[in-house]
């Protein structure tokens, strides 16, 4: 850890995993799904079903939603906020299985144009966060890095239209993990690649006329 | 790193622990201006967080905990305490900053939020009692963080993994050495510093009431304090540490790694399985 992991951050207490990290998982729920949230449910396992009141766990999430910072002091008031912000939320404690890490979150967002979607996130301490799904697609998404998720036909040639996409704008690939897609009987597969560096504009809508490509979105990191 | 490269390294460029962790900082893509704003802004937040507490009681979320801070204050400020001025003020900060995080007030994790009083503590009483400089407490700041940084390396800062002595022990030794540099000590000697608190708080175990960061997290940042100031105290007077920093380090993570999982922030041993602790939980969060 650098000097700054060790001294910081500022941020609102009791908890770096369950009051900071929580905010900042919020918070980036908000950016994935953009601003116009209308409901949100957030599922609640483990350690944090077990102690969300005492830590404010259900404050700071609802904080994050609402694009408060982990150190806003106004995080303490978020359900006052939200209602004045006309959002309505629920925590239910839930068990999303021995696999998930212990304070693990599914958000279920509905949009004001109705849209519903789940994320799936965990604070894995120190108040750094890990998101793993997205409308099920299975992703790793820290908010530090830019990510590529997508997910094609199963055949040869797509991937490598990815990454020619990627040489061509000098971009370099941190981590990529590519997985056919099992549960469903449709040839598909999905992948995300982490990347250094922001991407230029419309390299999203350059790798979605790929041929094979079905669906791709790039996730940029959290902004602080 | 080790201390022994890092002692080396500052006799030899004739630099405090605090320049030589600024210049490492720089070394991995940081740069001295900005490492500088944002220990300004922490020093910031810390000396709010210190005073937050003392005037006015402040209570937790839970309600489990609150009005230590503003007890002590009183009690301190109508000359009763029976330490001198630095560790009595530094008793206080360190129950406000506490009592500050575990009501979801704003403070700087160092290494934690759990042992956030114990760094802010003795280096702001320290300073305000001794007038010291204020660059100098960025710069102690600094020093802090380094030691941190080598028991991050070598053992670990999270109480999950080593229990209390990785996070108000850790916190201790960073306020041990930060406390030793500030006051003229050799980057030698704040190790020794550091070395002294770490031994006086191995194997302290992490059994918090309810799972909750207050009962006995609060106290023990006081008894952090206690042990941060007398270690700075002893180095400063020439005293060694005869188990060098590196080796107090390893026999930390050992320890850390021969407690049992009930002992390390699990909520299933130690303080919280006893009667008084299974009661509280029970006031929070139901049978």
């Amino acid at each position: 850890m650098g000097l700054f992991d060790i001294m910081g951050p500022v941020m609102i207490g009791p908890s770096s995993s369950h009051t900071a990290g929580a905010a900042r998982l919020g918070r980036l729920v908000r950016q994935l799904i953009g601003g116009d949230i209308k409901k949100v449910d957030m599922y609640l396992h483990g350690s944090f079903a077990a102690t969300y009141r005492g830590h404010g766990t259900d404050k700071a999430l609802l904080a994050g939603i609402l694009d408060l910072l982990p150190s806003d002091e106004r995080l303490r008031d978020s359900f006052r906020l939200a209602k004045e912000a006309g959002i309505e939320y629920a925590f239910i404690p839930t068990d999303l299985g021995e696999d998930a890490h212990p304070n693990t979150v599914k958000f279920v967002v509905t949009t004001a144009s109705g849209a519903v979607h789940t994320v799936i996130g965990a604070s894995i301490g120190g108040g750094q966060v890990l998101i793993q799904e997205i409308d099920s697609l299975h992703v790793r998404f820290t908010g530090e890095r830019p990510i590529i998720i997508c997910r094609h036909e199963d055949h040869p040639g797509v991937i490598s239209g990815i990454t020619t996409l990627l040489y061509e704008a000098r971009i370099n690939i941190g981590n990529m993990n590519v997985n056919r897609d099992r549960t469903r009987d449709t040839h598909t597969a999905q992948m995300y690649i982490e990347i250094d560096s922001i991407p230029p504009d419309g390299l999203e809508y350059h790798i979605r006329c790929i041929r094979g490509i079905l669906d791709a979105m790039i996730l940029l990191p959290i902004r602080e | 790193m080790t201390a022994k490269e890092l002692i080396a390294r500052a006799e030899q460029e004739d630099v405090s622990l605090g320049a030589l962790s600024l210049e490492i900082e720089s070394e991995h893509g940081g740069n001295l201006e900005t490492s500088l704003e944002k220990f300004e802004t922490m020093l910031q937040v810390m000396e709010a967080e210190v005073e937050n507490a003392l005037s006015s009681p402040v209570c937790s979320v839970s309600g489990l905990t609150g009005g230590d801070g503003y007890l002590y204050e009183k009690y301190r400020t109508a000359g009763l305490s029976l330490q001198g001025e630095i560790p009595s003020l530094a008793t206080a900060y360190a129950l406000s900053a506490s009592e500050t995080n575990a009501a979801m007030g704003r403070i700087v994790a160092c290494p934690t939020a759990g042992s956030c009083g114990i760094v802010p503590a003795c280096v702001l009483a320290v300073a305000r009692i001794c007038r010291i400089p204020r660059p100098r407490i960025l710069y102690a700041l600094a020093c802090a963080g380094l030691v941190g940084m080598l028991i991050d390396e070598h053992a670990s800062l999270a109480g999950a993994e080593g229990g209390c002595q990785a996070e108000c022990g850790s916190a201790a030794a960073m306020a041990a050495a930060a406390v030793t540099e500030m006051m003229g000590g050799r980057p030698e000697a704040s190790f020794h510093a550091a070395a002294m608190a770490i031994k006086n708080q191995l194997g302290l175990v992490c059994d918090p009431v309810a799972g909750l960061v207050e009962i006995p997290c609060i106290k023990r940042n006081v008894g952090g304090v206690s042990i941060a100031l007398s270690s700075a105290d002893m180095a400063l007077a020439g005293i060694k540490s005869r188990i060098p920093f590196d080796d107090a380090v390893e026999a930390m993570n050992r320890v850390g790694h021969a407690l049992p999982a009930a002992l390390r922030e699990t909520a299933l041993g130690g303080l919280a399985t006893t009667e008084a602790g299974k009661a509280m939980k029970e006031k929070v969060f139901g049978k």
